[in-house]
């Protein structure tokens, strides 16, 4: 298994840009080159240079430290609401897949959880709580959880008929038994390639919403907050927008890389040939 | 299938009762008393209590609930405080740009994914297969409204061949209209193009295996017929239930393009309803956007079953 992921190139390639960004957000007070908070009007909107390597906004903020400092929150964001999803996830998915009685009830929440494109009931749960990174966090793990639930819960309805488990029915095992010992070990493969996509996908509402103000307050340094800054500025200066849109790009391309390889090497059946 | 048809319709209550449940409880989710939050901190106790009173929130949830539903059946969103309307009225008067929008979008993203996917599904392996299928990842990644600040910065200021933001009705002045919705619609179909590349390409991979392709080769017909009459037709089928997906999440996107476009469209009207916390016109914006969602998927699977008689539901 693990020869197998070292050979797939999307996997060692996302994970490498994945681990360098990460490792940038972690080191961020070393890899910054200026306080992204600090403000210079006397060099604001000054284009890319030895000194400002991604320029400054137009409050004199140095652009390269913003967009580090904005790696944590973005990765935070995606790191937490990829945890939230994958257990609440398994908790519902489990209860529905399991026993048939909560199954219609879970299964008509989800449909009208779903109903809703994922951006706008996350724009509405955050109308309603406020600016604030936590609220990010739980807003996108509301969105994307029937995902996971669903995605459990249709890898439990398969494996509950199959041989081995109606086997270990047969030999008195309970059901919280057999869930955790049989199914629940197989159901990490799927979720760890949904949990890669949903890490994603959330790096990006994350951004979405701070560029619409309503995700992590302005004066906290995320991507999406300093794509919007740039956005009024865009005439004079193009960089401000620019790069943090380059480093959400790259975040969201080593995952969808990552997320790729992984469905091809622990998933074989959700291959897309050719 | 009529059969089938009926239990689909009927199948769209439980959802929209879910949906409208959902909405209702967004009023509760605010921290603390929502009276106080809506009037904010100038109010008065009397009038926190006066405005506790009108939204009815003095009344038991579950009455509250019904009587939410009641209204909405009859057509009766509420009145927005800030725009002095009905929620109805504000959203009707805002829904076409975002609609075109959506409908331009959708146009672009079939434009330039289906033959993609197609023609890289035909010939995989190939150099052609390579390249649309790396544009595709890319076109995953890359975030849209930010493709839009970067269309604005090089098609608008740089090159001044098109507008940086505005609208116009292309019921009052086609031609304008276009060249507003232009960078709107190409910035936020590009994504969803990638997707629909994507299950295009593996569809028509999973077609060119069939036995039929097999006899039509066999037969002796060339690679172009093969793919173009006998291949194309059976790949679109599953293509067009991604439409239907493609379609809700260009409805949450150009939310979003449209505060990058400053198009007036229901996206401007939620969010500065936001900050002006004009709770009504919130939740209809997003009730009216998940019901479309609803209806389009309805129109999506009714459409699969006469593209594809082989579809009988049982």
């Amino acid at each position: 298994m693990g020869k197998r992921l070292l050979r797939n190139p999307g996997v060692v390639g996302g994970a490498a840009i994945f681990l360098l960004l990460l490792a940038a957000a972690l080191a961020a007070g070393a890899v910054a080159t200026h306080d992204p908070t600090r403000l210079d009007p006397v060099n604001r909107l000054k284009p890319p240079s030895a000194r400002h390597y991604f320029g400054t906004d137009e409050f004199g903020r140095d652009v390269w430290s913003l967009v580090v400092y904005g790696a944590r929150v973005s990765l935070l964001v995606g790191g937490v609401t990829m945890i939230l999803t994958s257990v609440g996830g398994i908790a519902i998915g489990l209860a529905a897949g399991y026993y048939r009685r909560l199954d219609a009830l879970i299964m008509r929440f989800t449909d009208g959880l779903m109903a809703f494109p994922a951006v706008l009931l996350a724009i509405a749960f955050m109308a309603a709580r406020g600016p604030g990174v936590w609220n990010v966090i739980l807003a996108l793990s509301i969105v994307y959880m029937p995902r996971t639930a669903l995605l459990v819960r249709s890898t439990v309805l398969t494996l509950r008929e199959l041989d081995y488990v109606q086997a270990a029915r047969a030999l008195g095992s309970r059901d919280a038994g057999i869930t955790l010992r049989h199914i629940l070990p197989n159901c990490m493969a799927p979720l760890l390639v949904q949990g890669t996509f949903i890490f994603a996908y959330a790096v990006l509402a994350e951004a979405i919403l701070g560029f619409l103000g309503v995700g992590v307050p302005p004066y906290v340094p995320s991507w999406g907050n300093v794509i919007a800054s740039g956005k009024n500025v865009i005439r004079e200066a193009f960089w401000v927008s620019l790069f943090p849109g380059v480093a959400l790009t790259v975040a969201g391309l080593s995952l969808n890389l990552l997320g790729d390889g992984l469905r091809d090497t622990l998933d074989p059946r959700l291959r897309v040939q050719g | 299938m009529a059969a089938y048809l009926i239990r689909r319709v009927l199948a769209v209550i439980p959802v929209m009762l879910v949906v409208v449940t959902l909405v209702f409880l967004l009023i509760h989710l605010i921290p603390g008393d929502p009276a106080a939050a809506i009037l904010g901190p100038d109010a008065t106790p009397a009038q926190i209590e006066a405005t506790r009173i009108q939204l009815g929130l003095d009344r038991p949830l579950h009455e509250q609930l019904l009587k939410f539903y009641s209204r909405l059946l009859q057509g009766d969103l509420g009145r927005s405080y800030f725009l002095d309307r009905p929620v109805t009225q504000a959203l009707w008067e805002r829904a076409e740009p975002t609609a075109l929008l959506t409908i331009a979008a959708l146009l672009v993203a079939i434009v330039i994914g289906v033959p993609s996917g197609l023609v890289a599904g035909a010939y995989p392996g190939s150099v052609w297969d390579r390249v649309l299928m790396f544009g595709a990842l890319l076109g995953v990644c890359v975030p849209g409204f930010w493709l839009s600040l970067n269309f604005i910065y090089f098609f608008a200021v740089q090159l001044r061949w098109l507008p940086a933001g505005g609208y116009a009705s292309i019921f009052v002045d086609p031609w304008a209209a276009v060249r507003y919705m232009v960078l709107p619609a190409v910035s936020l179909g590009f994504n969803q193009s990638a997707l629909i590349a994507r299950i295009a390409r593996s569809c028509m991979l999973e077609v060119l295996q069939q036995d039929y392709i097999r006899t039509a080769r066999a037969k002796g017909l060339s690679q172009g017929v093969v793919i173009v009459g006998h291949a194309f037709r059976n790949a679109m089928v599953p293509v067009v239930t991604v439409i239907g997906i493609t379609t809700a999440i260009l409805i949450g996107g150009a939310v979003v393009t449209e505060i990058v476009f400053n198009i007036p469209g229901l996206g401007r009207l939620i969010i500065s309803a936001i900050l002006r916390r004009d709770y009504p016109v919130v939740q209809g914006v997003v009730l009216v956007t998940a019901a479309t969602y609803v209806v389009v998927n309805l129109i999506v699977d009714v459409v699969y079953v006469f593209i594809d008689p082989r579809i009988r539901y049982g």
